[in-house]
C-alpha cells in the first residue's frame, strides 16, 4: 500500500509540475517578454511604469529564471499580483472561490441525486416508458451545449413564462452570507443547468451498473430466499453499483471546479470560470495564469483522492 | 561436458550449439517486500543441432520447449548460458544486432490462426520478411511470393485473400511460406502440426520433409506427439520440467530408451495393431506436472517415477550415457531402465511424504486408453 | 523421412450447403457472415439509426447547397438588407416568407446564415475528429507496445492535458495566435486526442501478446513496423466507432469556443457565434434569432451522437459502456 501510495502521489506531482510547466509557457512565453509587461502593467500605463514592472517581474531574466520564479511563488501559495486590479491574485481568488464552489457543489448534488435515481429506475424497470424516457432525455441533455440550455432555460423560465415565475433571477450572484434566499434564488437556474448536462453520463452508468449487480448470482440467491426487492436494490443493489459512480463524481467535481466557464459566463456568476474570462478579455496575465494552474490543481488532487479511495475499498487496485 | 549430440565426432557440421541455457521467468511478485519467484521455464539446457539433420524435442505441455525453441530464436533474451549459431555467439547480442541474423533462423508457429494477422493479405503476409529485409519490391516481390506460395502447395492465385478464407492446413503452409522466404540455415518448427487433423498432420510434414530435401534445410522440430517426432527426426530430446532428461537418436531413444519418463511416454504411444496394444502395459503416470515455480529436488521427476529412490530426491542426477551406451545416448538418470526392463514392476522406495498424492492402485494398468503423455490437460 | 502414403485432398471453406436435400425442401444456403455484415444487419433495422443517419444526411445537403440555396433565394450569407431587414428601431424582423428564420441583429437573413453555419460546424467538426484520431492513434499505438517509459510518457501527458481545462488552453491558444478555422481545428484535436489514444492502447495491450506479433519478431520486424502495418489495422475498427462519438463532442467544442468569441471569426456564419449575439435580442422579444440557430445545432449534435451510439451498439450488442 505504502509503495502504491508513494507511486500514486509521485505521479501527481508529476503532472503538476508539468502543468506548470504548460502554463508558463502558454502564457508568460507566448506573447513576448515585451507585451507581457505592457499588458500586466494594464491599459494606461507609461513607459516608465511598464519598464519598472519589467524589472519587478525578471523579465529581463533568463526565461527559466523566471519560471522558477514563479514556481518559487507558488509553492509558497503565492499565486502572483494582479497589477491591473491592484491586489494579490490570492486575494482574486478567494473572492471568487465561494461562487463556484457554491455552483459546483450544489449542482452536484443534484445531478448525482437525478443521475443515480434515473438510472435505479431505468435499471429495475427496463425497456420501459421511464427507462426509455430517462435514456433519451440523457440523451438530449448530453447533446446540449451548456450554453444553449442555460439560455433555453433563462428564456422560459425568465421570459416565457415569467407572468408565472418572474421570480427566477438570471444573470448574477449574491453571496450565502450576504442573503441566503436570494443566493439560492439566484444559483436555481445555473444548478439546474450545469446539473442536467453532467447528469446524463450518470444515469448511464448507474444503470448499467445497476444491470450488471443484480444480475449477479448472490442477488438471485438473496431474491430466492425471499428478500424483498425494494430491500435488494436498496441494499445490496447500490451499495455495490455506487463505487464507479462516486468515482465518477470525484472526478466531475475536481474538473468542474475549475471548469464551469461556460455556466458562469452565461449566468453572470462571478466564480473562477467567470473571472478567467474577464482576466483573459483583459490580457490580465497573472489572474489568467494563477487561475489556471489552481484549477489543473483542483483536477489533480480529485483524481488523486479519487485514485486513493479506489484502493482503499477495492484492494485488488493496489497490485501496481 | 562436452558435445552431447549422439553423433560420432567426425564427419559433423554443427550449426547450432546451446550451453547451459537457462530462461526464468519472474512472477509478478503479490508481496511487496519483494520475494521474486520465477517460472523455471528452461534450466540448464545443452544440445547441439548437426547441420541438415531434424532435432526432435519432446516433452509435456509446460516442459519448456516452446520457451526452449522462441529462447533459441532470440525471441527472449534468455537469464543465462550460452547459443552459438554457425561459429557466431548470439546469446546477449541486442535485438538490433539480431535482425540480419533472423533471416537465417526462422519459426513456425504452432497455432496457425493465431500466427497470421487476420486483417492482412496472405500475400502480404509471406511478403513481409521481403518487405522487412528489403530485398524485393513491388512486382518482384509479388513473383517471389507466389513463387513460395506454389512450393508450400498454395494456388498463386489466392495472393489477396485473407487468412480466414484458408483451411487449417493451408494456413500452415502459408506460415512455412513465410519462414521460407529466405532459406534459412534453421527453421525452429513450434508444434507446427499439433492443431491440425491428423491426415492433414501428414501433408504438412510430407511438405517440410520435401522442403528440407530440396534446400538442404535443418529444422528443429517441437511436438509432444511422440510418433510424429520420431518419423521426422534424426536425433530427439526429451524435456521434463524444464530440463533435458534423454538424448538419442530416434531409432534408439524408442528401442532402449534409458529415462523412466521416456519409457513412461512411450507406453502411452498408440499402436495400429490392436493385438500388440492389449499386450502391452501402460504405465500410467501418477499426479500432474508439478509447479515449474518450485521444481522438486534433486531429480525433478522423482515425484513421479516408478523407480525413484532416496539419492534421487538428493542428487540432480547429470546428462551422460548410461548403461555401456555410446556418447551418442545420453540420459539424466540414476537407475535408468535397462534393455526389457518393465517399469510395472517397480516400486519406488522413497517415503510417501516425497511422492505425488495417488489416486487409489493407479501404478500399472491394462488396455486403458492411452492418455497421451500424462497430464496434458 | 517421410514413410506415410501422401494424402491428398484439402479441407474445405466453411460452407454448409444443401447437398442432398429432398427437391420439396427449400434449405436456405447458411454463410458466414463477418462481423461487419453482422453489424450491419443489426444496424439497418434500428430505427433510431436510421432516422438520425437520415438526419445527418439532410444536414449535409444543405450545408453543401448552401451556396445555391443562398443563390436561388437572393440572399447571402453576409448580406444585409437594410431596407427589409430590420424594423424601425434597427431590430430583426420575424420569420416571414422572405425571411423564412426571420434576420439577424444585422438584418443578415438567418436561414441562409444557420445554413451556412451547417459547413463550419460540420467541416470543423469531421476535420478535428480526425486530427484527434490520428495523434490518438500514434500515441495508443506507441504507449501500448513500447510500454515501459513510454508508456508511463505519455500517460502522465494525458493527465496534465486533462488537469488545465480545454477552454482555457483554448483561449490563450486563440490569444496568441489569432482565431480561425483552421486554429480552431488544431486546438480542438489535438485537445480531444486523449480518448481515441485509450481506446486505441487498450486494444494494442491485448493485441501485444498474440502470435501474430510474435512472429513479426520472429522475422526481425523493427517496433515500427509492427505497429504501424500489424497492428494498425487491427484496431482500426474500434477506433473508427469510437471515433464517430467524437464528431459530436467536436461540434460542441468548436460552438463554445466561437461563443466565446474565439473561434470562427465574424462575419463568417457560426452557429456559437450567433447564439452568443442573440444573447443581447432574445429577451426583448426577438426569440427566432436565439432559436434556430441552437435547434440546429441540437440537432446536429443529438443526431451524430445517436447514431455513434447505434454503431456502437450494433458491433457490441453486449452493451453497456458510458457517455464520454
Amino acid at each position: 500500500m505504502i509503495r502504491f501510495l508513494t507511486v500514486r502521489i509521485g505521479q501527481a506531482i508529476l503532472v503538476l509540475w508539468a502543468a506548470t510547466v504548460v502554463v508558463f509557457l502558454l502564457f508568460f512565453v507566448g506573447p513576448g517578454p515585451n507585451s507581457v509587461a505592457r499588458t500586466f502593467a494594464g491599459r494606461l500605463a507609461t513607459p516608465a511604469r511598464i519598464a519598472q514592472i519589467k524589472h519587478d517581474l525578471n523579465l529581463d531574466q533568463p526565461i527559466y529564471q523566471q519560471y522558477l520564479h514563479w514556481v518559487g511563488n507558488l509553492l509558497q501559495g503565492n499565486l502572483g499580483y494582479d497589477y491591473y486590479k491592484g491586489q494579490p491574485v490570492n486575494s482574486v481568488v478567494a473572492a471568487a472561490l465561494p461562487a463556484t464552489l457554491s455552483l459546483v457543489i450544489g449542482a452536484a448534488i443534484l445531478w448525482i441525486a437525478y443521475g443515480v435515481l434515473s438510472g435505479v429506475i431505468s435499471a429495475v424497470r427496463p425497456r420501459t416508458f421511464l427507462d426509455r424516457g430517462f435514456t433519451l432525455s440523457a440523451l438530449v441533455f448530453y447533446s446540449m451545449p451548456t450554453f444553449v440550455l442555460g439560455l433555453g432555460l433563462i428564456w422560459i423560465f425568465a421570459y416565457k413564462l415569467s407572468p408565472v415565475t418572474k421570480f427566477f433571477p438570471f444573470h448574477g450572484y449574491i453571496p450565502l452570507t450576504q442573503n441566503p434566499g436570494q443566493w439560492f434564488e439566484y444559483l436555481i437556474l445555473p444548478w439546474l443547468t450545469l446539473a442536467l448536462v453532467t447528469s446524463a453520463g450518470y444515469t448511464r452508468l448507474t444503470r448499467t451498473s445497476m444491470l450488471e449487480v443484480l444480475g449477479e448470482d448472490y442477488i438471485r440467491t438473496a431474491r430466492s430466499k425471499g428478500m424483498s426487492e425494494r430491500r435488494l436494490v436498496r441494499v445490496h443493489g447500490l451499495r455495490a453499483a455506487l463505487t464507479p459512480v462516486v468515482t465518477l463524481a470525484g472526478l466531475d467535481i475536481g474538473v468542474a471546479l475549475g471548469g464551469v466557464i461556460i455556466t458562469e459566463t452565461v449566468f453572470g456568476i462571478t466564480g473562477l470560470g467567470w473571472t478567467i474570462v474577464q482576466a483573459i478579455n483583459l490580457q490580465d496575465l497573472p489572474v489568467i495564469m494563477g487561475i489556471a494552474i489552481l484549477a489543473a490543481a483542483f483536477v489533480v488532487v480529485a483524481n488523486l483522492v479519487v485514485d486513493i479511495l479506489y484502493a482503499v475499498l477495492d484492494p485488488r487496485v493496489r497490485l501496481y | 561436458m562436452s558435445d552431447v549430440n549422439p553423433v560420432p565426432p567426425d564427419g559433423e557440421d554443427i550449426l547450432l550449439r546451446v550451453e547451459n541455457l537457462v530462461k526464468y521467468f519472474p512472477v509478478k511478485s503479490t508481496g511487496f517486500f519483494g520475494n521474486r519467484e520465477h517460472v523455471h521455464a528452461v534450466d540448464d539446457v545443452s544440445f547441439t543441432v548437426r547441420r541438415g539433420e531434424t532435432f526432435g524435442i519432446v516433452g509435456e505441455t509446460g516442459c519448456g520447449k516452446s520457451t526452449l525453441g522462441r529462447s533459441v530464436a532470440r525471441l527472449h533474451d534468455i537469464t543465462s548460458g550460452r547459443i552459438t549459431f554457425d561459429g557466431r555467439d548470439i546469446s546477449r547480442i541486442s535485438q538490433r544486432r539480431m535482425r540480419p541474423l533472423r533471416r537465417e533462423i526462422q519459426m513456425i508457429f504452432q497455432d496457425p490462426i493465431g500466427s497470421l494477422n487476420p486483417r492482412r493479405r496472405v500475400g502480404s503476409i509471406i511478403g513481409d520478411p521481403f518487405a522487412i529485409h528489403r530485398t524485393a519490391t513491388g512486382t518482384e516481390r509479388k513473383r517471389r511470393v507466389q513463387e513460395l506460395m506454389e512450393r508450400v502447395g498454395l494456388n498463386p492465385e489466392h495472393y489477396n485473400r485473407f487468412p480466414a478464407e484458408f483451411s487449417g492446413g493451408q494456413r500452415q503452409r502459408i506460415g512455412v511460406a513465410r519462414a521460407l522466404a529466405f532459406q534459412p540455415k534453421l527453421i525452429i518448427c513450434d508444434e507446427p502440426v499439433s492443431a491440425l487433423d491428423v491426415s492433414i498432420q501428414a501433408q504438412v510434414i510430407n511438405l517440410l520433409a520435401d522442403l528440407q530435401a530440396e534446400f538442404g534445410l535443418t529444422y528443429i522440430f517441437i511436438a509432444h506427439d511422440l510418433s510424429v517426432v520420431r518419423h521426422v527426426s534424426n536425433n530427439v530430446a526429451v524435456m521434463y520440467l524444464g530440463k533435458v532428461t534423454e538424448i538419442a537418436s530416434a531409432d534408439d531413444l524408442f528401442d532402449t530408451p534409458r529415462h523412466p519418463y521416456t519409457g513412461a511416454l512411450l507406453s502411452a504411444v498408440p499402436v495400429p495393431d490392436p493385438d500388440h496394444s492389449d499386450q502391452r502395459q501402460q504405465i500410467v503416470l501418477v499426479g500432474d506436472v508439478p509447479s515449474p515455480i518450485v521444481p522438486p529436488s534433486g531429480c525433478r521427476f522423482h515425484p513421479r517415477c516408478p523407480k525413484a529412490a532416496p539419492v534421487c530426491v538428493t542428487q540432480d542426477p547429470e546428462l551422460e550415457p548410461r548403461l555401456g551406451d555410446g556418447p551418442g545416448h545420453v540420459a539424466a538418470c540414476h537407475l535408468p531402465m535397462a534393455q526389457g526392463e518393465n517399469l510395472a514392476d517397480f516400486k519406488p522406495t522413497i517415503g510417501a511424504e516425497e511422492r505425488v498424492i495417488e489416486p487409489e492402485g493407479v501404478l500399472t494398468a491394462d488396455a486403458l486408453p492411452a492418455s497421451g503423455d500424462g497430464g496434458k490437460s | 523421412m517421410s514413410m506415410v502414403p501422401e494424402i491428398t485432398g484439402e479441407g474445405s471453406q466453411a460452407t454448409l450447403e444443401a447437398a442432398a436435400e429432398p427437391p420439396h425442401v427449400s434449405r436456405k444456403v447458411i454463410r458466414g457472415r463477418s462481423p461487419w455484415q453482422l453489424a450491419w444487419e443489426r444496424l439497418r433495422t434500428d430505427r433510431a439509426a436510421i432516422i438520425s443517419a437520415a438526419t445527418i444526411t439532410v444536414i449535409v445537403l444543405f450545408a453543401l447547397l448552401a451556396p445555391l440555396i443562398a443563390h436561388w433565394l437572393g440572399h447571402g450569407s453576409n448580406q444585409q438588407f437594410v431596407d427589409i431587414g430590420e424594423d424601425e428601431n434597427g431590430n430583426p424582423v420575424p420569420p416571414s416568407s422572405t425571411f423564412w428564420f426571420g434576420t439577424d441583429s444585422s438584418a443578415r437573413d438567418l436561414f441562409v446564415r444557420t445554413i451556412y453555419g451547417a459547413r463550419i460546424s460540420l467541416s470543423i467538426g469531421v476535420l478535428a475528429t480526425l486530427v484527434s484520431v490520428a495523434m490518438g492513434t500514434v500515441f495508443g499505438l506507441a504507449a501500448g507496445y513500447l510500454g515501459g517509459v513510454a508508456d508511463a510518457l505519455i500517460a502522465r501527458l494525458v493527465d496534465v492535458m486533462l488537469a488545465v481545462p480545454f477552454l482555457v488552453i483554448a483561449i490563450a491558444v486563440a490569444s496568441i495566435w489569432r482565431p480561425s478555422f483552421w486554429l480552431v481545428i488544431f486546438v480542438v484535436g489535438v485537445l480531444g486526442f486523449t480518448y481515441p489514444a485509450r481506446i486505441v492502447r487498450g486494444q494494442v495491450i491485448s493485441l501485444k501478446e498474440k502470435e501474430f506479433v510474435q512472429a513479426a519478431r520472429a522475422l526481425g520486424a523493427g517496433p515500427l513496423r509492427i505497429m504501424f502495418v500489424d497492428l494498425l489495422p487491427n484496431v482500426m475498427a474500434q477506433v473508427i466507432v469510437y471515433g464517430s462519438l467524437l464528431i459530436p463532442a467536436a461540434i460542441v467544442s468548436e460552438a463554445t469556443l466561437s461563443y466565446l468569441g474565439v473561434g470562427v471569426q465574424p462575419p463568417t456564419a457560426d452557429w456559437g457565434a450567433m447564439i452568443s449575439d442573440a444573447q443581447g435580442y432574445y429577451q426583448y422579444g426577438f426569440w427566432w434569432y436565439l432559436l434556430f440557430p441552437s435547434l440546429a445545432l441540437l440537432v446536429t449534435t443529438l443526431a451524430f451522437n445517436i447514431l455513434g451510439d447505434s454503431i456502437r451498439d450494433a458491433l457490441d450488442p453486449r452493451g453497456g459502456g458510458i457517455y464520454k
